[in-house]
């Protein structure tokens, strides 16, 4: 990786800026087409509108990483492809709109500490049952169709049905509104924050969503580039057969990996309950479209690819439902259609498919 | 004559013949066996169904590619047909120019996925797919002055078609088999009043026609297909669907046949949708191009028996009865127990879909050939027990690996 | 001979409808380096694949250090002591030299003192301690996997064909280390098709042909004998020098 780094740095001083341009496309073609995504809107259209898209674009971006990022990893470690992850997401949502729901109703007194603290047991409820689900799931769903696509897909969608028509017995099939604290409504106000662009309007919990997205980013990062476990992951993505002949378990590492997967899609549905403020049971099934699209962009089994890719996916929603919200899904599709051609592994690719 | 209509591929179970003979008694004589609007438009859904999931039998049963962008196909024709005919106006030319409008936009979208399959691999394809279907989804319901968005259009359909065009005065009989059976049942003392309770005014309408179009459309598409897969084409597709990598090397360009695959699936679903757009008179978003319905269709598939054809037939019957009639069922069931309680919940006539999605995942894991490719596998082995009786047992397990062979869609 | 460290006893075993092994006897004297000779296709990788636990063995048994290891686990397999060195060799390409080596250090912890035997022994591993291993050339990913079986003490090594494709100085180089694996006694099964190379290092020697064993000797009386070598392995006179 560092080999083409360093002809890079030595020889810039003698290349015009056409051919770094395309050095650059060539070495980082995420960084290249985020700075594209963030910078052509710019002509078209104002700038502090193009501030606040660029934050809610970043926010739904934050969320779907959280969403998307355990349905890239179980496909990388384990080749297992769970069309099933959007009723964790669907799952994450209701159990955290219970816990909010119940918590603020207790407290109505709607004092800033505990309406802020509030969101802190509702995430972790949404990632215990989101788990739990996890554990079971790969127990009884998926465990006997390792290494068979076809079953996996067939069996998945049919374990997908299943928990989004027992989530509607639990909590019934109608929509259900979620309060979201009052602590994290209205926007913060920066005046003269930018120099030409003036004052601009920062939604709180867009903020909050962002900010939470880049810390599970980090830390997954970390534990990938860092630790023990980490080296498993990515030697698992690589070649499980070697991992089990190092005398490593690697069933046991898919199911921590798919579990942590599983609660990760909890607490992103849980976050984008509160987003929209309304949630259904058949919530993770839409979702799943941008989280396929996600980790299609970003290049199966990538973490670092899905992040990208989230954010992509995230800004281009907002610009172009901004400039002609008809054609917000299209342009999702059509974006991953297009770096399909480009790069048929996705942005980052890790394994080979 | 019967085996050139079938080309070769009996239903090869006794029982499975059985059914699938008074499947298609029930479907010729339909409007003649179940009075009521409800029964008839099962009876057309059902017709519809059987092409929609026998096109795509071929793509995943057959072949093996698993896409989730045959409702797409299914809402070309059926939009194609609405949208031409609010253009154009009621008659026969406004269904023509639709139909062949849409079937070209399904071979260039056809054409551009069969494409895309050879950048990216099977699994991929699956997910562009989804994507694409989804995106088309969206922008059917975006842009409602075209399509009417989430409200959808009415179909007007021309006279000769519609309930009001009477083809001849005279009236026929029908015979009601539901009143007949329920008759029997609460009261088989009187047989004569039953019989003639059972008994009632067929009028023959635009709709009939309809109906029978459809049917013999259905029927027509069915046997092509029969026709397809036991042709050296299909032999190909099985070779490709075994082990690509060993059709390749044979000197197949699989290529070539997986895009043949892909757009010939495609085509009938979008005459399909056609269908669907004249019989049901009304298309909207829901009934032809949600993710639910590409699950309804892989649930039919997969449950009636992957490359089985016939199972096809099974699956849509089964299905379509079970989400016009099981409700009934289940609220007859859960009419003892206290409303409001978990299994009353459970239960609940609106629950119908975990129960066969329940259903499907058990015939993944245990019969995984369907309805079909489970009776097909029985009367294969009471055959070869029959054939040699007393033998030696191992015999008989080697018969029954042979027939499995020659079955083919047993899916490994 | 002592009791040997693993013996292989009409071991079969399938892959895919194919039936590749078809009874399978095999001693590994502890303490010792053992040859496993035999054509492209005999059944060597598979009898290595299926001692690992990799390919199921269909019957038979595989006892190693007077255990029943047949039908046991690969991660469990591993743990019991045996190092494997596939074919491929196995690296993880996008881990560095390092990940790699803590990868295989199953304890947790490097001895200090073995890696600096190790880094003794193969001097490009400590140069690009934190280069990932896919860039290594073919003959220092070798290295490396030899290394990685090698990192913490294992009682038996299996080593798929180590020279195949490699350079002769760099054969030379993996000879000496062989030599000092010897010397510490390790017991190593060695898959080859380099006859120079193993004849340099073998003691006991094992032929294949067909899925079956068709001769175990020593390797002083193989290296005598050209027309048995002649016979098992189809050498003609050109290979010996």
């Amino acid at each position: 990786m560092s080999a083409p780094q360093d002809t890079f740095d030595a020889d810039t001083s003698n290349r015009s800026w056409w051919e770094r341009l395309r050095a650059f496309q060539q070495d980082k073609p995420h960084l290249f087409l985020l700075l594209i995504m963030v910078m052509v809107p710019l002509f078209l259209m104002n700038p502090s509108t193009w501030a606040v898209l660029t934050l809610s674009g970043l926010a739904m971006g934050a969320m779907l990483f959280l969403m998307a990022s355990g349905m890239t990893l179980t496909f990388g470690l384990m080749n297992v492809l769970n069309l099933a992850h959007g009723s964790f997401i669907s799952l994450g949502a209701f159990a955290g709109a219970t816990v909010l729901t119940m918590w603020l109703n207790d407290y109505t007194s709607g004092s800033l500490w505990v309406n802020l603290v509030a969101v802190v047991p509702a995430l972790l409820f949404a990632l215990v049952v989101a788990g739990l689900l996890g554990v079971l799931f790969e127990r009884l769903v998926i465990r006997p169709v390792y290494g068979d696509h076809l079953k996996q897909i067939l069996v998945t969608v049919g374990g997908s049905i299943i928990v989004m028509e027992l989530l509607q017995v639990i909590w019934g099939s109608n929509e259900i509104p979620v309060p979201r604290p009052e602590a994290l409504r209205g926007a913060l106000l920066i005046r003269d924050a930018i120099p030409v662009i003036g004052g601009i309007a920062l939604e709180k919990y867009r903020l909050l969503a962002v900010v939470l997205g880049l810390a599970v980013y980090a830390l997954m990062l970390w534990v990938i580039d860092r630790t023990r476990l980490g080296i498993l992951i990515r030697a698992g993505v690589e070649n499980r057969e070697m991992v089990e002949v190092h005398g490593y378990r690697i069933r046991l590492l898919f199911l921590a990996v798919f579990v942590a997967g599983s609660a990760l899609a909890g607490i992103g549905g849980a976050m984008w309950a509160m987003y929209r403020e309304i949630i259904t049971a058949h919530m993770g099934e839409e979702l799943m479209i941008s989280v396929i699209v996600v980790i299609i962009l970003g290049g199966l089994g990538s973490v670092r690819g899905c992040f990208y890719g989230a954010m992509l996916v995230g800004l281009i929603n907002l610009y172009v439902g901004f400039l002609e919200p008809r054609l917000a899904a299209v342009a999702t599709v059509g974006l991953m259609v297009a770096v399909l051609m480009w790069r048929p592994q996705g942005l980052i690719p890790v394994i080979k498919v | 004559m019967l085996k050139t209509l079938l080309s070769g591929d009996y239903p090869r179970s006794r029982p499975l013949a059985v059914v699938l003979v008074l499947m298609f008694l029930c479907l010729a004589l339909g409007p003649f066996l179940f009075p009521g609007t409800r029964a008839f438009s099962t009876l057309g859904m059902i017709c519809v169904f059987v092409i929609v999931v026998a096109s795509y039998d071929l793509m995943l049963g057959y072949t093996h590619i698993v896409s989730f962008a045959h409702t797409m196909f299914f809402g070309i024709g059926a939009y194609g047909v609405a949208m031409t005919m609010e253009a154009m106006g009621k008659g026969f030319a406004p269904i023509f120019i639709g139909l062949g409008a849409s079937l070209l936009v399904s071979l260039l979208l056809a054409l551009l996925l069969g494409l895309l399959s050879l950048r990216v691999k099977a699994i991929f394809f699956a997910l562009v797919t989804l994507a694409m279907a989804f995106a088309f989804l969206s922008l059917v319901t975006q842009l409602y002055h075209l399509t009417g968005g989430e409200d959808g259009l009415r179909v007007r359909v021309p006279r000769e078609l519609g309930p009001a065009f009477k083809p001849f005065d005279g009236e026929l009989r029908g015979f009601s088999i539901t009143t007949f059976l329920g008759g029997l049942f609460t009261d088989p003392g009187n047989l004569g009043e039953v019989w003639r309770e059972s008994v009632f005014k067929a009028r023959i309408t635009g709709r009939d026609l309809m109906y029978y179009i459809t049917f013999f459309v259905t029927v027509g598409v069915f046997l092509f297909l029969l026709r397809l897969v036991n042709s050296p084409f299909g032999r190909v597709l099985q070779a490709i669907r075994e082990n690509e990598f060993r059709a390749q090397a044979l000197g197949y360009r699989t290529v070539f046949y997986r895009t043949a695959v892909v757009i010939i699936s495609a085509l009938l679903a979008t005459l399909a949708g056609v269908l669907f757009a004249l019989i049901n008179r009304y298309v909207n978003p829901e009934n032809t191009l949600n993710f639910e319905l590409m699950v309804f269709i892989l649930l039919m598939c997969v449950i009636g028996g992957m490359g089985t054809l016939y199972g096809a037939v099974v699956g849509a019957v089964l299905f379509l009865l079970a989400q016009n009639y099981l409700q009934d069922v289940l609220k007859w069931l859960g009419g003892g127990l206290e409303p409001g309680t978990l299994l009353a919940e459970l239960v609940g006539p609106e629950r119908w879909l975990l129960w066969f999605g329940l259903l499907f995942v058990l015939s993944v894991y245990f019969f995984p050939a369907g309805i079909v490719g489970q009776l097909r596998l029985w009367a294969g082995r009471s055959s070869s027990r029959k054939q040699d009786n007393g033998d030696d047992t191992t015999v008989t397990g080697e018969q029954e690996s042979g027939n499995k062979g020659k079955d083919g869609p047993v899916v490994s | 001979m002592s009791e040997p460290i693993l013996s292989l006893r009409d071991v079969h075993a399938d892959i895919d409808q194919y039936h590749i092994l078809h009874g399978v006897d095999l001693d590994v004297p502890a303490g010792e380096l053992t040859v496993l000779l035999g054509r492209n296709g005999a059944g060597k990788s598979t009898t290595l694949r299926t001692i690992m636990g990799l390919t199921t063995l269909t019957k038979g048994q595989v006892r190693f250090q007077g255990r029943d290891i047949g039908g046991t686990a690969t991660p469990a397999i591993a743990r019991g002591g045996i190092a494997f060195v596939p074919e491929n060799m196995g690296i993880f390409g996008q881990l560095t030299v390092r990940e790699n080596m803590v990868l295989a250090a199953v304890s947790g912890v490097m001895d200090e003192q073995r890696l600096d035997w190790i880094f003794e022994v193969f001097p490009p591993l400590k140069k690009f301690w934190n280069r990932a291993a896919g860039n290594l050339s073919g003959g220092q990913k070798q290295m490396l996997a030899i290394a990685r079986a090698v990192i913490e003490p294992r009682e038996l090594l299996l080593v798929d064909e180590p020279t195949k494709g490699l350079a002769p100085a760099i054969i030379n180089d993996l000879a000496d280390a062989f030599e000092q694996l010897k010397q510490q006694q390790v017991s190593i099964l060695l898959v080859e098709q380099n006859f120079n190379f193993s004849r340099r290092l073998g003691q006991s020697v094992a032929v294949m042909s067909d899925g079956h064993i068709v001769h175990r000797g020593t390797m002083a009386e193989l290296a005598e004998d050209e027309d048995l070598q002649h016979e098992l392995l189809g050498l003609g006179l050109g290979a010996h020098q």
